[in-house]
């Protein structure tokens, strides 16, 4: 089967399976998965440092002619409510979108909405 | 031991006076005009410049410096140390630079290495600064990755954050969206090729970044 035939792989991850990582072991997975040219929806998103790390990692990955990087979105972390604060509940990170960035651009993204378009054949091979 | 160590008393005079001296990063994506903003204080604080500017993205690859530049604001002055750090990305294909600017394949190549390399640096600035001037290009979409990233970082770090909303010389700027879209930190717009508002901007930065750190981690 060639790798076109394989199509594009679009995965969820719950918040379950990245709830159980450590934040190395978070970054590790999702580089894995988007090198291998899945998407991935993230339920429970990266805090903005984890997704600062991610930035790093990706850029000591890049390679010219297989990985030029990847393409993140999403949103900052929900301000807690008051009774959340007092009882120490911390921010929750919110949803995010990540994938090569051959395949995936982002079309438009506000306070709400993120449109993104997968194109196949884009960018590297 | 006397009546007050030595950190303690700084620390109390500074609380009440601010800071005297603060190592600020000048941050955000390739191409909003970072180092062009960098050469405008500069050239107007110290009559020297940061470095040079190209509209290939990426152009600053290497983190520059400038000690002790003296910002004042007709009331109270900050002494700074201005850090021009390489533009942030998620990706860097050296496809753009050959297909939109032109340049040569092992040129490209090069440039899209040192650009890596460029990221990894800025990230790694970010322990060691004070607070940033976040640099946006109010023609483009304010809520980029990169952008949105930032601010999380420096909000999670507790560094204080002034954005310049740069580039309000061009025609289609809208400065006040980027106000609307971060109103939990201060806005200058600004066009640090003209100079427009730059007096605005000093101003705000002093006042801004002499108040003390509140917290740092990671």
């Amino acid at each position: 089967m060639t790798k076109k035939d394989r199509g594009i792989s679009f995965n969820l991850v719950s918040r379950q399976k990245l709830g159980a990582l450590s934040s190395d072991e978070k970054l590790k997975f999702i580089l894995q998965e988007v090198k291998k040219g899945n998407i991935l929806v993230l339920e429970y998103g990266l805090t903005p440092l984890e997704q600062t790390s991610l930035i790093e990692n990706t850029m000591k990955e890049i390679e010219h002619d297989t990985f030029i990087g990847v393409e993140m979105e999403g949103y900052g972390q929900d301000n807690a409510t008051f009774i959340q604060k007092i009882l120490g509940m911390t921010k929750k990170p919110r949803l995010t979108l990540i994938g090569p960035a051959n395949l995936l651009k982002t079309v438009h993204k506000d306070r709400n909405m993120i449109q993104t378009k997968i194109i196949p054949g884009r960018g590297v091979k | 031991m006397g009546l007050f160590r030595r950190g303690s008393l700084s620390g109390i005079l500074q609380k009440i006076f601010g800071k005297k001296h603060a190592k600020i990063g000048i941050y955000g994506p390739p191409n909003v005009g970072k180092t062009t903003l960098a050469n405008r204080i500069l050239r107007d604080w110290t009559g020297d410049i940061m470095g040079s500017v190209s509209e290939v993205p990426h152009e600053t690859r290497r983190a520059k410096w400038k000690k002790d530049v003296k910002v004042d604001n007709g009331n109270s002055s900050l002494y700074m140390d201005i850090v021009d750090t390489p533009g942030i990305a998620t990706k860097v294909d050296f496809r753009e630079f050959m297909n939109t600017y032109g340049l040569s394949k092992e040129e490209a190549k090069r440039r899209a290495k040192e650009a890596t390399e460029g990221v990894i640096e800025s990230i790694k600035w970010l322990e060691g600064i004070d607070g940033v001037l976040l640099v946006m290009d109010s023609t483009q979409d304010p809520f980029t990755q990169v952008n949105v990233t930032i601010l999380g970082n420096l909000e999670a770090r507790g560094l204080p954050v002034l954005i310049a909303a740069n580039k309000i010389d061009v025609e289609d700027s809208s400065p006040a969206t980027l106000k609307s879209a971060f109103p939990q930190h201060p806005v200058v717009p600004i066009s640090a090729l003209t100079g427009y508002n730059s007096e605005n901007l000093y101003s705000t930065m002093v006042a801004h970044f002499r108040k003390t750190k509140r917290k740092k981690r990671r």
